[in-house]
């Protein structure tokens, strides 16, 4: 009668083995905003990066949408619960870079992690809205984009379009056409009103959005975007809206399947929209840079970027930053990188990983991929196109919209709409001042 | 009455079949469109008959969650709301029984003080002073927990009025009676009141379950974990997050099951449902 | 009116407050004193730094156009919704008061929208009326109505109040129903015999004997209106376009949203406490004659 008792020890001793491992394994919570398929771009990278070692185990969790998941880690560091990493979208920047003692500046953590660390690695085009005027990195660059022009190629073809249209005038002769050939109920559109009609479109023009290099030399920045170009491009929106040549598609990117159910044959979303495009997308597509007046000196300048960044939040134990720094190193690596931006549509964050995916010919192939690239780096940045950094830009965001709306929708003009939007926001922008000195 | 019966009948039952009609068309079309796939759905011109993906819609919707979004199953939300709701309604029924009974039963000082408290909280419902109670729960280390999606809620006054109008109902006799059994405030409570009041706790019950079961607002700020969210809440959040085609199909399904619960306890408890409203007067 | 007979306990009636005096305190009266506090604070999103103002909180809120609209906006909706809701169940409550065998069948039909949830109800009609989706766009479309409730606020209020008022139609029609057949048939018999038609004896009758259900209505409807349709208006609207849905309830939701404007979102928690607790004072009065009556 000694086996079974033996055997049952055995079994014992090794439940119990399970059950405390030689070592504890540090969990780091990470919240996110990714759905469709770069949400499982970024369950396989946590997965990667816990198989890769013992000590660390990155726990990847979805919030909902970006305001969502901004939210959640707000309420949750005011309730003492913030998770490790939090994904913020680029809009939230200022809030998070005036929340000192809230959040843990990346290059701060490198240094105390004592993991390799320069900031020269990175593209600056990227960076440069993450970071200090003096080149700190205070966030560490996760999923950047830009805005571009998604095209069905098919529909261009079926309204006889030889030629896919790069300036404004040829979208909206383009989609006249379009519409004309059975697109009836949108024949271009836009997601993300503001940072479409606003935001991009004054960068890309080389016009200020606001005053203090929009924002980013100083709070108190004063908006600008009222100027006749800004209320001309409204102006013509509006005239486009009443037939549905031009149709609103709201705030946000809910309504980005316009494009891939084939409602809207031209539609300006993010680059990022790739994964889920070729996912969604039954028909032959490609992008192009967002259009221009080519009657405006100067334009096209260059685009800005937008996406989402990872703030490292405060009062976490060093055990916990020494492996989100090595989390962030592993995020870094070359080969890493080139394959998430080749499959996700989101942008290289290191120099290294955009010239390899060049060198191995990758965007000869896939052309898609490079818009972006190409319009962040189509010509040296200026004050106008550096970036933006606007206290409370959720709020502003929502003020700007409503104001789109209220002209879209005719009961404003451009005029009247774009100076209320200015002027709203200018008060908005004198409170965040002052909570934030 | 006298003139035109007939007649009179024939419109009558006109009027209420349109009534119907209206009041039921938002389901129906939910209804339908939780039987087809998301392709049907979203082109714009779905059939107005029962398509082919009841099962697989339903079947996702509660236990898998939309697609790729690492959704959480529909199943734990009803699991959250039932919760919520049950925490709502019973916690409601007990703590305002005892102060009523208190209020009704004793004399002693500040009785008034504290009957007025408690009745102040019937004017301002949980919206007036969201952010602020917002700030008190996480304060008190209970956001995403169920105590802090069902405590806030039970801090009203409707149950204690109605329990004290029905108290005052109650012949005095009775209290005597029970007196000179040698029943002292435990037993009168225990072996009077209680069984008396058991219609009216089920009256109260009803209403506060559908009321617990619908809360959106609340639930909505607080929770901010998958695991916590009420199915109320988990609905909008399936139409508004997703940047590929918004599943509807799963998102009306999702709506049907939603609805279940709080149109189930109305229809088959149409009694008590009826007299809660009448007693609570909301 | 009090009870002769009592009990005597000391401590015991304490104990039997305790759980909802400790409720009350700590999840009533502790926020509302914080909201009224925290309206004189200027505080950032994660609460790490906080300055008193003073009144500055409400001088910028009543200084903002957008604040005034939202108010118009309220009393619009609630209008619309009282009004459609209250003749519409009145309507259905008279003809399934004529004495029909299928009264009480009827009853169930009409009384279930009142356990759908608000947000539910929402995206109910959302999906019916969705400008590319849904079942009732197209119908409108192809009769040439330019149907957008994205860009077009009286398109956009209009699905809102129609999800308010199909949602509110149970409420009012069972208390139509109580009160129509609480009035006794002899009074209405004898306007019958003084030759009055069945029109004419509506309003002449049963409509002024009805109006105290009517007023408590009214009240209850607004009450409604202002809190539990915010739901419906985050779900179908979110309160666009260009706040053409923004009520002061979802104001107050929006503004302190991501920590934006805490101490104006404050504010305008108070500026409604003091609304909520006239339109009760009002609703109490009423009570209080209906007792009397």
């Amino acid at each position: 009668m000694i086996r079974p008792k033996f055997a049952l020890a055995t079994l014992f001793a090794s439940t119990l083995a399970l059950a405390s491992p030689a070592h504890a394994v540090t969990e780091i919570q990470w919240w996110h905003a990714m759905t469709g398929g770069n949400n499982d771009i970024v369950n396989k990278l946590a997965a990667d990066f816990n198989a890769s070692q013992s000590d660390y185990k990155v726990v990847p969790t979805f919030k909902g949408s970006y305001p969502d998941t901004m939210n959640a880690g707000i309420a949750a560091f005011r309730a003492g619960t913030a998770p490790h990493i939090l994904q913020v979208f680029e809009v939230g920047t200022a809030t998070m870079m005036s929340a000192k003692g809230a959040v843990k500046p990346v290059y701060q953590l490198m240094k105390d992690a004592g993991e390799p660390f320069d900031p020269n690695n990175y593209l600056p085009a990227i960076t440069g809205y993450y970071s200090t005027s003096k080149g700190e990195m205070l966030s560490f660059p996760f999923n950047s984009s830009s805005m571009v022009m998604w095209v069905n190629l098919d529909a261009l073809k079926k309204a006889n379009i030889a030629e896919i249209p790069k300036t404004w005038p040829e979208v909206f002769e383009g989609a006249k056409k379009l519409k004309a050939a059975g697109y009836a109920t949108c024949g271009f559109s836009n997601a993300w009103a503001t940072w479409a009609n606003i935001e991009q479109f004054s960068a890309w023009h080389n016009v200020p959005i606001g005053t203090k290099a929009n924002g980013l030399d100083g709070f108190d920045t004063e908006l600008k975007f009222n100027s006749p170009l800004h209320v001309k491009h409204l102006q013509t929106l509006i005239e486009l809206q009443k037939d549905k040549t031009y149709d609103y598609s709201g705030r946000a990117n809910a309504s980005e399947s316009r494009f891939g159910s084939g409602e809207c044959p031209l539609f300006m979303t993010s680059s990022g929209y790739y994964a889920t495009a070729k996912g969604t997308a039954k028909f032959a597509f490609t992008s192009v840079p967002m259009p221009y007046y080519p009657d405006v000196t100067g334009a096209p300048q260059n685009s800005i970027i937008g996406g989402a960044s990872l703030w490292v939040m405060g009062g976490k134990k060093p055990d916990e930053y020494k492996g989100i720094a090595k989390f962030f190193s592993f995020l870094s690596d070359t080969d890493r990188q080139a394959k998430l931006h080749q499959e996700s549509g989101y942008l290289p964050i290191t120099k290294a990983a955009y010239e390899k995916t060049k060198a191995d010919g990758f965007y000869d192939k896939n052309p898609i991929l490079q818009t972006p690239l190409k319009e962040l780096t189509n010509k040296e940045p200026t004050e106008n196109s550096r970036g933006l950094r606007f206290g409370n830009m959720v709020q502003l965001r929502d003020i700007w919209s409503e104001e789109i709306e209220a002209a879209l929708g005719g009961q404003k003009t451009a005029q009247q709409a774009l100076d209320t939007a200015v002027s709203r926001g200018n008060a908005m922008l004198r409170t965040f001042e002052k909570t934030a000195k | 009455m006298v003139e035109h019966r007939r007649w009179n009948d024939i419109l009558a039952y006109a009027i209420l079949t349109f009534g119907v009609f209206i009041v039921v068309f938002p389901v129906y079309v939910a209804l339908i469109a939780s039987t087809h796939d998301a392709a049907t759905v979203v082109n714009g011109n779905m059939p107005m008959l029962p398509g082919s993906h009841t099962l697989e819609n339903y079947y996702r919707a509660i236990f898998i969650g939309g697609s790729r979004a690492s959704r959480e199953p529909v199943g734990h939300m009803l699991m959250n709301s039932f919760v919520m709701a049950m925490g709502i309604a019973l916690g409601k029924i007990v703590i305002s029984i005892l102060s009523a009974y208190a209020v009704v039963y004793f004399r002693f000082p500040f009785r008034q003080t504290a009957f007025w408290i408690i009745f102040v909280t019937l004017m301002l419902p949980v919206e007036v002073r969201i952010y602020p109670t917002y700030k008190v729960i996480a304060d008190l280390k209970m956001l995403d927990t169920y105590a802090g999606l069902i405590l806030p809620l039970i801090a009203s006054a409707t149950g204690t009025l109605l329990f004290r109008q029905f108290f005052m109902t109650i012949p005095d006799e009775l209290l005597e009676a029970s007196r000179i059994d040698g029943a002292g405030p435990f037993r009168f409570f225990k072996d009077t009141l209680l069984p008396l009041s058991v219609t009216t706790m089920a009256a109260l019950f009803v209403i506060q379950f559908i009321y617990g079961w619908n809360q959106y607002l609340w639930p909505l700020l607080i929770t901010t974990q998958e695991s916590m969210q009420t199915i109320v809440t988990g609905i909008k959040k399936m139409l508004t997050t997703t940047d590929e085609l918004a599943e509807w199909q799963l998102a009306m399904a999702t709506a049907i099951l939603a609805m279940l619960p709080p149109v189930a306890v109305v229809v088959f408890m149409q009694r008590l449902f009826v007299r809660g409203l009448v007693e609570t007067e909301k | 009116m009090e009870k002769s007979a009592v009990f005597k306990g000391k401590l015991l009636p304490y104990l039997l407050l305790v759980p909802q005096l400790v409720i009350t305190l700590v999840f009533f009266y502790w926020p509302a004193s914080q909201a009224v506090w925290q309206s004189f604070l200027r505080e950032d999103a994660f609460g790490l730094n906080s300055e008193f103002i003073g009144l500055e909180n409400y001088q910028a809120l009543l200084a903002q156009p957008e604040y005034y609209k939202a108010m118009a906006t309220t009393v619009v909706f609630s209008s619309l919704v009282a009004a459609l809701s209250l003749s519409i169940a009145l309507l259905f409550a008279t003809q399934a008061d004529k004495n029909l065998k299928a009264a009480p069948t009827f009853k169930v039909m009409m009384i279930w929208p009142y356990a759908v949830a608000p947000a539910v109800a929402g995206v109910l009609w959302l999906f019916i009326f969705h400008p590319s989706l849904g079942t009732m766009a197209r119908p409108l479309r192809l009769m040439g109505f330019n149907w957008n409730p994205m860009l077009n606020g009286n398109h956009a209020m209009a699905l809102v109040v129609m999800a308010a008022v199909w949602k509110q139609i149970a409420y009012n029609f069972l208390f139509f129903l109580a009160g129509l057949q609480a009035i006794p048939r002899s009074v209405l018999e004898a306007g019958a015999i003084d030759g009055a038609g069945p029109y004419r004896r509506f309003w002449t009758i049963t409509f002024p004997l009805l109006s105290p259900t009517t007023f408590f209505l009214l009240v209850v409807n607004v009450v409604y209106v202002f809190f539990d349709t915010f739901g419906i208006i985050d779900a179908v609207t979110g309160g666009g376009p260009a706040g053409a849905t923004t009520t002061m309830v979802y104001k107050v939701y929006a503004d302190g949203r991501l920590g934006g404007d805490l101490g104006g979102s404050a504010a305008q928690s108070v500026i409604l406490m003091v609304i909520v607790i006239a339109l009760t004072a009002i609703q109490f009065r009423y009570v209080e004659r209906k007792v009397q009556y």
